[in-house]
């Protein structure tokens, strides 16, 4: 027996699980958001630095399926070192195709490994899996940009 | 059904025009057939709810009425007093005592769970004491599959005046349902799990109990003469039943009580006790599968949570749904379960009247599938 071939779990997706990427929470942070998908449990911590219009440094922590937990570590990949306008750029883009039902396939250019969640937006159960960390990044985005450097986080 | 949905547009009790009569045969009948099927005493006992959680929380509302209801001390619940339920219970057997609780000054409590998800003897003894006034519990845990020893906490409760209430809602499709080898004092289950429609459940009780319980929801049917200054109730079952019921979906829950009756409660019991003992011999061969729930098939149904070690519950449940295999993952309406073991949910697979055991072992293979998945 094996999986079909359009099944959701890519080798991308179980490859991030198993390695997440920038995993851990950096000590030098500007701000941190925690999301929770209420109907499963999964959630995401992550923490981001903004400085000069771009995204420094992004780390997280989670516990949840390997949907949204893979694509949390797939999000670090594709927007630390972006400016803030070109990762809220991603976010929509990995949005609007994990929320589409199928009918937008998603550009490999913009949302990199991300395009591996397309089989997802099939399953509208799990696109909050999906979306759970890359909403969080969104939010603690906003947030990050409405303080001044004098607010900035330092527990190291 | 669908003719009944259109003959019983007619009210069902106090019909006087022609087409009434028919209907309200169809009902009682299916009465007739929900107290055969639990071995009432007698038919007056079942009342017919909307679902299982409309019968507990029948009982958990009635119990607070009694606080000023003339004639009902003995059902009064207060400060000081304890309800008591357990650890595995379904979100619709805690909520409404936790309610009950809350409108009461009452104690709410539970007997706690141990490493196997059976509830122990001397827990049973020590969490239900003298100032417990009622103890409600399930039948057969949908979470953990366990069977409950029914007639020791009854045995307890009544020891202490304690009045008893069993969720009966996965054990009625199941297994042979006695109401009075159970000893309890209410009984409630859900049509739709026995293989029914929505929309109908039952709660049986006591005859003595119900025709003294204060009344639940007022309306139509449920009285006896109603005056401006006063109203006066019908004797049960009719005194719990405001309102017109739910005439086709309780026929429709006769038909499955046909069904099932037909082939034998006892046989069905056979026939899933083989699956399960097959399935949990053959689910012990996974290395990393956790059992969640007695590991043997003593006092357990055919519902077998499980975890595997570095796979999500609902990525375990995904993979086996792309193959086929429909099982659930969650926390099954029953949180405090996952609490317990420290977990975030469980896959569970449930068996019924039609698993086979082919069935059993696509399933093993599917998890071995997962396993090589996440590898």
């Amino acid at each position: 027996m094996t999986l079909p071939i359009d099944s959701m779990y890519r080798d991308i997706i179980i490859d991030h699980y198993k390695r997440p990427q920038h995993h851990g929470l950096p000590d030098d942070f500007d701000a941190e958001m925690h999301h929770v998908n209420p109907t499963c449990g999964d959630e995401v911590t992550l923490r981001v630095r903004v400085a000069d219009g771009t995204v420094k440094d992004l780390g997280w922590v989670g516990e949840g399926c390997s949907i949204s937990q893979a694509s949390t570590s797939v999000l670090t990949d594709q927007v630390i070192g972006q400016s803030v306008g070109d990762a809220l750029k991603t976010v929509a883009a990995f949005t609007e195709m994990v929320s589409s039902r199928g009918t937008v396939e998603g550009d490999e250019d913009v949302i990199g490994d991300g395009i591996a969640f397309a089989g997802v937006a099939k399953y509208p159960a799990r696109v909050k899996c999906a979306l759970l960390g890359w909403m969080a990044f969104k939010d603690a985005v906003a947030q990050a940009s409405e303080e001044t450097p004098d607010e900035r986080h330092r527990s190291a | 059904m669908t003719a009944l949905i259109r003959v019983s547009a007619h009210r069902i009790v106090n019909g006087v025009p022609n087409g009434t009569g028919p209907t309200t045969a169809a009902f009682e009948a299916a009465r007739d057939k929900v107290a055969a099927f639990i071995n009432a005493p007698r038919r007056e006992e079942v009342v017919f709810t909307k679902n299982i959680s409309e019968s507990l929380n029948l009982v958990a509302y009635a119990l607070s009425n009694a606080a000023t209801t003339p004639g009902a001390e003995r059902f009064r619940v207060g400060p000081g007093d304890e309800i008591v339920v357990t650890e595995m219970e379904h979100h619709s057997n805690i909520v409404p005592w936790q309610l009950l609780a809350q409108r009461t000054g009452a104690t709410f409590k539970w007997i706690p769970l141990d490493d196997e998800g059976r509830l122990a003897a001397d827990d049973i003894e020590e969490t239900i004491t003298e100032r417990t006034k009622v103890v409600s519990f399930v039948h057969q845990s949908n979470a953990l599959g366990t069977v409950n020893p029914v007639q020791r906490i009854v045995a307890r409760a009544h020891a202490v005046g304690a009045l008893t209430v069993v969720d009966a809602a996965q054990s009625a499709p199941h297994r042979p349902l006695d109401v009075q080898g159970l000893g309890a004092d209410f009984v409630g289950f859900t049509g739709h799990k026995l293989y029914g429609p929505t929309g109908v459940g039952v709660l049986w009780g006591r005859y003595e109990l119900l025709a003294e319980l204060p009344v639940f929801l007022g309306g139509g049917e449920m009285i006896e003469t109603v005056d401006l200054t006063g109203t006066t109730f019908a004797k049960p079952p009719h005194r719990f039943e405001a309102g017109t019921p739910m005439i086709a979906q309780a026929v429709g829950l006769g038909a499955a009580i046909d069904y099932v009756s037909g082939l034998g409660m006892e046989q069905i019991l056979a026939h899933e006790e083989q699956l399960t003992a097959h399935a949990l011999e053959a689910l012990s061969t996974i290395d990393g599968l956790r059992i969640i729930g007695p590991a043997t098939g003593l006092d357990r149904g055919a519902s077998i949570s499980f975890t595997m070690r570095g796979v999500h519950p609902h990525d375990v449940a995904q993979i086996l749904d792309e193959q086929g295999i429909a099982v659930r993952a969650g926390h099954h309406c029953a949180r405090p379960v996952c609490v317990r073991y420290g977990i975030p949910a469980t896959t569970r697979a449930s068996f019924g009247v039609y698993t086979t055991m082919d069935e059993v072992d696509a399933l093993v293979r599917g998890l071995q599938q997962v396993k090589e998945v996440f590898g």
